[in-house]
């Protein structure tokens, strides 16, 4: 079991000091290498590829502001944890800007998404956007169907390859939160995976 | 709960690499007693092993690595404020081919020499050896010959240094071949040597051995871990951000068979 990561990630209040050069060099050679990561990260939780880039921007801007509260740890959930903060945010001001798909909608209540319902039986299935999109899209329209605690979980652990307990970090949920959503995500994910296959070939 | 009383949970969390040996062992002789916690079991790596395509994880564009660049020195004090040997930090960087991400991380780990002055030359090995690790994870500088097969990658090298590094197949114990590469290290062309663990990249550097010694175990920080060995007249060192198990793991399978 790893160590809890013991960091803040709300930058302490008071005027923003700005980091003298070799706060900043030590803050980039830190940070930087996980630039992938935090980009995929936030383009899973807002499935835009320009929205993902701002908030990774943003994401680091404010690591940077905050790297006085950074206690050591793991370095890639520190920033994953930051970037995960920014990319609710933009969710919410979506939200606040009340001209977004329902599917954008992010509640305060995680039960809300947990029981979030992506399918409308007018609109083709995410199967049916992946055939119509090729090979190419991937597993990303499914795992773009799941709901947001539920795609974080799935994303931090088979693509970031975080420890349960680093995903309890970054997502401020206990562990055994972490496990049934992970294992929520995964029977959602893999109906949905296996319908897909269904489907090519020529099952249904 | 599967008709043996197993709780899924610990299917999932065996395949999550969670549990401990006693724990895992356990979950194990579930699976091969009872057919529910089987198919739990298959159905989990199923969708692992599709997760884990490399394609799925989307990198992040090098227009973000610029600004990201051009922001984080933006957001920084003015030179005037700081030591003067930093400043070298800030020169024209030759190595801005990498993307600009790629040249500040390693300018920033140079600049980290020169503000702490002199340091010991094993650390200055071990920085050297990260700052590479790191370099090479940068678009399109991984490899110089991508191959999974072992019979190419050691010809390859043939040539091109004056020493003969054993390429090793790991496949079976879950440390895929990727390819080789030259690399500059310690004042010498180097051989590296890559392998994957699931997406996480270990470079394994290579060259004939010398007096300069360095720790067996190092712990890198910044989230990298080091193995140093030394066989057959070569010294080893393994670099990667896998878990420090499995970095242990991937010296254990490997050390015997580079003679060591």
């Amino acid at each position: 079991m790893r160590p809890p990561i013991g960091f803040e990630t709300q930058p302490a209040d008071g005027p923003a000091r700005r980091p003298d050069a070799a706060t900043a060099r030590r803050f980039e050679a830190l940070a930087l290498p996980h630039t992938d990561a935090a980009y995929n990260l936030a383009l899973r939780l807002t499935r835009q590829a320009e929205a993902a880039e701002d908030v990774t921007h943003d994401a680091f801007l404010r690591a940077l502001t905050g790297f006085d509260s950074y206690r050591g740890g793991e370095a890639r959930a520190w920033i994953l944890t930051i970037v995960r903060h920014c990319a609710y945010d933009w969710l919410r001001e979506q939200k606040r800007k009340s001209t977004m798909p329902l599917t954008l909608v992010v509640s305060d209540d995680p039960d809300h998404e947990l029981s979030w319902e992506p399918h409308d039986p007018d609109q083709e299935t995410p199967e049916q956007a992946l055939i119509r999109k090729g090979e190419a899209a991937g597993l990303h329209a499914l795992i773009d169907a799941l709901p947001p605690r539920l795609r974080e979980v799935l994303v931090l652990r088979e693509m970031e390859d975080l420890s349960y307990r680093q995903i309890a970090e970054v997502t401020a949920a206990p562990i055994g939160s972490v496990m049934s959503r992970l294992a929520r995500a995964r029977t959602q994910l893999g109906e949905a995976w296996r319908r897909l296959q269904d489907v090519k070939e020529g099952r249904t | 709960m599967s008709p043996c009383g197993h709780d899924p949970l610990m299917v999932q969390a065996l395949v999550d690499g969670e549990l401990d040996a006693v724990h895992a062992a356990e979950i194990e002789a579930r699976i091969a007693a009872c057919a529910d916690c089987a198919e739990e079991h298959a159905r989990l790596t199923d969708l692992h092993r599709a997760l884990s395509d490399e394609a799925l994880r989307v990198p992040a564009p090098a227009r973000l690595h610029r600004r990201l660049a051009e922001s984080l020195a933006a957001a920084t004090m003015e030179p005037a404020a700081e030591p003067a040997r930093p400043a070298i930090a800030r020169r024209p960087r030759p190595w801005a081919w990498m993307g600009g991400g790629a040249g500040l991380a390693i300018a920033a780990c140079f600049s980290l020499f020169m503000v702490a002055g002199v340091m010991r030359q094993s650390d200055l090995l071990t920085h050297e050896l990260v700052a590479s690790h790191v370099r090479s994870l940068q678009v399109a500088h991984l490899t110089d010959v991508e191959t999974s097969d072992q019979h190419v990658v050691k010809p390859w090298f043939n040539g091109k240094l004056d020493f003969s590094p054993p390429v090793v197949e790991l496949k079976d114990q879950g440390f895929p071949l990727v390819g080789g590469r030259l690399d500059y290290m310690n004042g010498r062309t180097v051989a590296a040597i890559v392998y994957r663990r699931g997406r996480h990249v270990i470079n394994l550097f290579v060259w004939p051995d010398t007096a300069i010694g360095g720790p067996e175990t190092v712990n890198a920080g910044q989230g990298y871990g080091l193995r140093h060995w030394r066989a057959g007249g070569l010294t080893f060192w393994a670099v990667s951000d896998v878990n420090p198990a499995d970095l242990t793991q991937f010296e254990a399978d490997l050390k015997p068979r580079t003679g060591g």
